[in-house]
């Protein structure tokens, strides 16, 4: 008999079955390449040489000793630092579909054990919240039956892009234009937006797959896809080159890469597409932007100006700055000055109950070109678990209720919206844009689901499925720092994936489009198309309850 | 799909020859709708001065012309003459139709010393008023239209039936320039005020068709705040309050409508000698850009007429007519009845870029052309 004190139970012991996800092998199937341990990104599970015993069940005492039997297999690790994340690259490596991680079907115990060293559970992904969101259910009920029949998606000729930068009244414009006035910089760009991720965040194999998918889109196929780079600046050679034209600069709390901005300015080709202000995000809300120390590398270190290998967490706001008033005034103006009124300027807030205020603030700022509104289910390179989950306000009504607020003051056209958070979250990607357009979007940012689409990445509200984009250490190579990783990200494939993503939405668009007969500009804020069959929601959205 | 007939002429002329063209092209409408606007009128019984307010409408009940009656006094307008229909109820289906307005009135002679604007306002707000009032009294008034030299009529039916019911065939009516509608109701409910064509100070549209970019226009034009931005019982009511936006309130020439509801695209614009001001119009006017198919005719106060088209499918609507008298109409067949003896050769179906305009001389009509340089010097 084993003694019980050399059983090992600290509290934080764990069995593989306390695991979120269980690694499911098949000793039958295993040719125990080592593959799948080669490839697991947290080192969750191990090749072993293991004893099995053979007792010889035998009546006669002298024949009866025990033999053993070793053999090899794969087995789970249970520390929690180690453990399995479910993002499956074992079962894609292994040639004999021997092993897979399953979730567990019970509750996980490491969701109690996950605060080793006094340390919140920090993340990547986006709010754990499988199944369908609010967008997913917005039907599109208008459908032109009488009069105007549906339009031909296939052969008709449609207009699809939207205007991002401040839109004059008719009569302001009339007046400036007599008198030669300044008038706002205005950008006609597809209303797709691949959203703001930091160099730093993605690897810089994924950046340049990013850029050069966005460049085919507006050379080859003249659709003026924009990407905007998140907190931390955009490498040189970018700034200076022709492409800076297809991209939307973030300054946000750190100021992380605007040295090298500004030094570049002089320097620069064209103007980027705008310049964000991140004052908060739907992820994180009241919280700056946080790149680990395990992504610090020394390519970052130098583009941010910071040593290797430290944690760099942005302040929660933009600290030289008094109140959120006079900082979107004055950073707009500043910004817009930096590139002599030729660049529409506009800010980045959390959804908030107190978006209407923030947005109210903008309209009486005649250098305000826009407003991006991010929701509770935007995803995140980084970030606190009980951010993610439980910090923000949904898109869909904090949208609408803006929109609408715009509408009575007769401004909607002159404040363009945008709208992020959780945008093709089950893969809906057109349906969500188009319905959130619907309700009084210009145009809707997509983060996740581009490096979902664009570069396999496998992270999934699903039993928080992979979701390590903190670490640096992503399966797929598209957040992470270390070469060795991304190397397996081939940035000419991602392109390709971007210009697949933006020419299927491109379809779906007409596709939803064509059957509601609209063709001659993007149906912003046309909510009599739209249909939910959740009272209360309609009732809210003012929208059809239909059932 | 509805139908549309316009006519001009030099010569006054009887509308009831515009309610035959309607009939010409019958399988396009259902009888769920007739308006017509009449303008340079005159008379059999009476010489018209034709600076005198006209109110056009229906006042259902004994009590609603009462109560109309009261109000015109209280605010100092003169009854001068008030036209008799001899009415035949029996050619259409309404039966609360007490009586059918229209009166020609004096200015109250509170009005002397207003600018033309004001005034224009003025007459603009007794209309909204008078409407407010028949709203607020279970819809016992209706009030289409108030405005010197303009006779609007509406009503549920069959153009040659309505017309009956009005005896526009006695000819006691005639107007220089005619313009009726047959609706074909699509998704919005059988009301007077839902019949074309629409009319806001002076300026009148109607159009077959439906515009699905509705819902964002009106919100729009809503926002805007202006009191005459109202109803929208139908989704056509935009394209006269886009007319009116655009001439009145942006002082734009009426070439600038066809650039504001159906702008040229990026790429063409880039071509165009004004496309920098064009493409800033756009912008500016992006919440305006209708998604048809539809043909839009419209008048102006000073006779002028128009014709354009949506940019997305074209639709059959034609001119044509000789020197003085023109015609137009949504199907050949409708111009076919109003001008038989015309040179066809003269006729035209307006593309997507154009503007058909008949001057108020009528001696030819214009065919103007997005692509034209736009004609507003300071804005060049």
């Amino acid at each position: 008999m084993v003694s019980i004190r050399s059983v090992p139970s600290t509290p934080s012991s764990l069995a593989a079955n306390d695991f979120p996800w269980i690694i499911e092998h098949r000793e039958d199937r295993c040719t125990l390449c080592g593959r799948c341990t080669a490839v697991c990104p947290v080192n969750a599970i191990k090749l072993s040489y293991m004893r099995q015993r053979m007792p010889k069940l035998v009546l006669n005492a002298a024949e009866r000793k025990t033999s053993f039997r070793t053999f090899v297999g794969i087995r789970q690790k249970t520390d929690v630092s180690k453990r399995c994340v479910g993002c499956g690259l074992c079962a894609m490596v292994c040639p004999n579909q021997a092993i897979k991680p399953v979730p567990n079907p019970t509750r996980d115990r490491v969701r109690f054990q996950n605060t080793q060293h006094g340390e919140a559970w920090k993340r990547g992904g986006r709010r754990n919240e499988p199944g369908a969101n609010l967008l997913d259910k917005i039907l599109f009920t208008r459908i032109s039956m009488l009069t105007d029949p549906a339009l031909d998606a296939g052969r008709h000729e449609f207009f699809l892009n939207t205007l991002l930068g401040r839109v004059l009244s008719p009569e302001e414009y009339l007046k400036r234009k007599m008198n030669g006035d300044w008038i706002p910089p205005v950008r006609e760009i597809f209303p797709f937006i691949i959203g703001s991720m930091s160099f730093g965040a993605l690897s810089p194999n994924m950046w340049l797959g990013l850029l050069q998918g966005v460049a085919y889109l507006n050379e080859v196929h003249h659709m003026p896809v924009v990407m905007a780079t998140g907190e931390g600046g955009c490498p040189p050679w970018v700034l200076k080159s022709k492409f800076l034209k297809y991209i939307i600069l973030q300054i946000a709390s750190g100021y992380f890469g605007w040295d090298e901005i500004i030094r570049a300015i002089p320097e620069m080709q064209c103007d980027p597409a705008a310049i964000e202000i991140k004052y908060g995000q739907g992820a994180k809300p009241g919280d700056g932007g946080l790149l680990m120390w395990y992504k610090v590398s020394k390519l970052i270190a130098r583009l941010r100006g910071v040593p290797e290998g430290v944690d760099l967490p942005s302040p929660p706001v933009h600290q030289t700055l008094y109140s959120i008033e006079e900082s979107v005034m004055k950073m707009i103006q500043s910004l817009s000055m930096a590139w002599d009124f030729r660049v529409p300027v506009y800010p980045k807030i959390s959804g908030s109950n107190s978006a209407k205020a923030v947005l109210n603030n903008l309209v009486r700022n005649p250098y305000a070109a826009g407003l991006l509104i991010d929701g509770v289910d935007g995803g995140t390179g980084a970030a606190y678990n009980v951010s993610m989950d439980f910090m923000g306000h949904p898109i869909a009504s904090n949208l609408r209720e803006c929109y609408l607020d715009l509408c009575a003051q007769g401004k909607q056209n002159e404040i363009p919206l945008f709208a992020a958070g959780g945008v093709g979250k089950n893969g809906n990607v057109t349906q969500n844009g188009m319905a959130l357009i619907m309700l009084g979007a210009s145009g809707v940012h997509l983060g996740k689901y581009i490096m979902q689409a664009a570069a396999g990445c496998l992270g999934a509200e699903d039993h928080n499925r992979c979701n390590i984009c903190n670490i640096g250490l992503c399966p797929k190579g598209i957040t992470s720092q270390n070469p060795k990783i991304y190397r397996r990200l081939d940035p000419d494939k991602v392109a390709e994936r971007v210009v697949d993503t933006f020419l299927a939405i491109r379809t779906e668009m007409k596709k939803i489009m064509a059957p509601l007969g609209r063709s001659q500009s993007l149906p912003i804020g046309m909510s009599d198309a739209l249909g939910i069959a959740d009272k209360a929601a309609a009732e809210r959205l003012q929208i059809k309850y239909v059932c | 799909m509805c139908r549309l007939a316009l006519k001009t002429s030099n010569e006054a002329f009887s509308p009831y020859g515009v309610f035959e063209a309607m009939e010409a092209m019958q399988e396009g409408y259902d009888g769920s709708g007739l308006g017509l606007i009449m303008r340079g009128l005159e008379f059999t019984d009476y010489s018209y001065n034709s600076n005198d307010p006209i109110l056009s409408g229906i006042a259902h009940t004994e009590e609603a012309l009462h109560r109309l009656n009261a109000f015109m006094q209280e605010r100092g307008f003169e009854l001068k003459y008030d036209h008799e229909f001899h009415v035949d109820l029996s050619h259409i289906e309404a039966k609360d139709r007490y009586k059918y307005l229209v009166r020609v009135y004096k200015r109250p002679r509170s009005w002397k010393g207003l600018s033309q604007e004001e005034v224009e306002n003025e007459m603009m707000m007794t209309r909204l008023a008078l409407r407010k009032d028949g709203e607020e009294h279970g819809g016992d008034l209706t009030s289409f239209a108030f405005w010197p030299d303009v006779i609007m009529i509406k009503e549920v039916g069959w153009p040659l039936e309505v017309g009956k019911a009005l005896g526009l065939d006695e000819d006691r009516i005639k107007a220089r320039v005619c313009m009726a509608q047959g609706r074909q109701n699509t998704n919005w409910g059988i009301n007077l005020y839902a019949c074309h064509p629409f009319f806001i100070q002076g300026i009148a549209t109607m159009t077959n068709g439906e515009n699905t970019a509705f819902i964002p226009i009106r919100d729009w034009l809503t926002g805007k705040g202006f009191p005459g931005y109202i109803g929208y019982q139908s989704d056509s009511e935009v394209f006269t309050h886009i007319l009116h936006y655009v001439i009145k309130q942006l002082k734009l020439p009426l070439q600038a409508y066809k650039h504001v509801i159906t702008p040229l695209k990026t790429e063409e614009l880039e071509r165009h000698p004004q496309g920098d001001f064009l493409l800033g119009l756009r912008n500016v006017c992006r919440r305006l850009i209708i998604d048809g198919p539809n043909a839009v005719m419209g008048t102006l106060p000073d006779e002028t007429c128009l014709l354009v088209m949506d940019a997305k499918k074209l639709r059959p609507a034609t001119i044509g007519g000789k020197p003085g008298t023109w015609a137009m109409a949504s199907e050949m067949c409708g111009v076919d009845a109003m001008i038989p003896d015309r040179d066809k050769s003269l006729d035209f179906q307006p593309m997507r870029p154009h503007t058909v305009i008949v001057p108020p001389d009528r001696q030819e009509y214009k065919i103007w052309s997005q692509f034209d340089q736009f004609p507003l010097p300071q804005a060049a």
